[in-house]
């Protein structure tokens, strides 16, 4: 078979990587509640074929629970970083086209958010709201934007010193005309990337802050809280409560970050050889 | 109707000294004025002067004795020495000329622009194929004056000089003001009613 240019193949491998994601979230979606109620009389049997990921100490089958926690996960992921990316590009854009007062009082907040350590807002944010789903993505959404929001920028004060920008005022073209037709088609890419990549940001802190008992609560089946359990039995050797779905969780994230990473690829147009 | 330069002083920074100082030039219709001076001499800086790219921070341009507009299409309009920065490279170069209005078919066959190029990338052509696609562009929004500055430093000797005749054609026709900037002797000889030489 003829070898497949750069471009084609990041495109088949991001629709592969597309496939099993939504794979993972739609399992997820259909496991319903009653499929996950176990038995006392089966707990904390270790991995066999009929349960992948072995069971808790509820009785509960691992795998449908850590399934069923990465589809919550990857929900709250998606509309975090989806409101993170509204808020970054009308922060970014704004910044670049505004006065130098607005931009000042811009970059200070932005810096103000970074200074602080991620998971600490989050948590202040998440507890303020009264934790739970809504606490989490609230919480997550205003926390992530603010790399993106320079990112964009950079890229926007950038481009407003291209000489083609400069020609096409002149050639009587209006601001928002050349918002539209000259920055957007270059920022869409590094807005998608950047969204991308916040995706996996998002899903870890979702799942850390559940771990640390400062996001879903208990009885939801949120991977924090598996791995939060799991942390009790550890010492007693039962390391597949722990291990498996960890693992789940990391191949996840590793999966869209390289999905992001195509993504930059195919939508370069300085990467279409090689 | 002529365009003047009335007492330019410009600099970039605060501390620096003056780039211009006392500018003065006149460029009447019709008239092809080529400017010869060696580098630094502050030639790039007159043309984005005059075209508007730049704001004097003394005197004032002025076409047919009148303030040019702020908006809309600017009636002098400047080629730029890089062609590859002067075209978005993410558009088709169809949409390069479209950006302007309706593209003329003569004039692209004049200018040796082949059918085929308007479905490229700029990335995918040559220094001089853009280099005919910014001339298009720039004529097609139909100035008064049109500042070429070393438009043909970086082209081969045919490519200039049909690049150079479909300009003195057009100037000729449409009555244009040229101001020509250039390091090139011969060139200011070949194409210039005047030449203003800075020494």
């Amino acid at each position: 078979m003829r070898r497949q240019n750069y471009r084609t193949r990041a495109v088949i491998l991001s629709v592969l990587l597309l496939v099993i994601l939504m794979a993972i979230y739609l399992s997820g979606i259909f496991i319903t509640e009653d499929m996950i109620l176990g038995s006392f009389l089966e707990a904390k049997l270790p991995p066999d074929f009929q349960h992948f990921f072995g069971t808790d100490a509820l009785g509960r089958d691992l795998f449908l629970r850590t399934l069923k926690g990465l589809s919550v996960s990857i929900t709250i992921g998606l509309a975090a970083s989806f409101i993170s990316g509204i808020i970054a590009v009308l922060v970014g854009i704004g910044v670049a086209c505004g006065s130098k007062k607005t931009e000042e009082a811009i970059t200070w907040v932005i810096d103000l958010f970074m200074g602080i350590p991620h998971i600490v807002l989050i948590m202040l944010i998440s507890f303020a709201l009264g934790r739970g789903f809504w606490g989490v993505l609230i919480g997550i959404s205003f926390t992530h934007w603010c790399g993106l929001a320079r990112v964009i920028r950079a890229e926007v004060l950038q481009l407003k010193s291209e000489p083609y920008v400069a020609i096409s005022k002149k050639l009587g073209k209006s601001g928002s005309w050349i918002m539209v037709h000259h920055m957007l088609p270059h920022l869409t890419g590094q807005i998608l990337v950047g969204l991308i990549l916040m995706f996996p940001h998002a899903v870890l802190h979702e799942a850390s802050l559940s771990f640390l008992g400062f996001g879903l609560s208990p009885e939801q089946p949120a991977i924090g809280i598996i791995l939060a359990e799991s942390m009790r039995y550890l010492s007693t050797g039962m390391w597949w409560m722990a291990v498996l779905p960890g693992l789940l969780l990391v191949i996840l994230v590793l999966l869209i970050d390289k999905l992001g990473h195509l993504l930059r690829i195919i939508w370069d147009p300085y990467s279409s050889q090689g | 109707m002529p365009l003047e330069a009335k007492n330019l002083y410009f600099k970039f920074q605060k501390q620096e000294s003056w780039i211009l100082e006392d500018c003065n030039i006149r460029i009447e219709q019709g008239e092809r004025v080529v400017i010869l001076a060696p580098s630094g001499y502050g030639k790039t800086t007159l043309a984005l002067l005059l075209a508007g790219y730049l704001k004097p921070d003394k005197g004032q341009i002025l076409l047919e004795e009148k303030q040019l507009p702020k908006e809309g299409i600017y009636p002098v309009q400047l080629i730029f020495q890089h062609p590859e920065k002067a075209i978005n490279p993410r558009w088709k170069l169809k949409k390069v000329l479209e950006e302007v209005g309706e593209i003329p078919e003569g004039l692209l066959t004049a200018l040796g622009i082949e059918k085929p190029w308007l479905d490229r990338f700029p990335g995918e052509l040559s220094g001089g194929e853009l280099q005919r696609f910014c001339v298009a562009r720039a004529l097609m929004a139909e100035p008064g004056y049109l500042i070429c500055d070393e438009i043909s430093t970086m082209l081969d000797t045919i490519t200039q000089a049909q690049i150079w005749q479909v300009i003195l054609e057009e100037a000729e026709k449409r009555k244009l003001g040229l101001l020509i900037i250039t390091h090139n002797r011969h060139l200011a000889e070949k194409v210039g009613s005047r030449i203003v030489e800075l020494e």
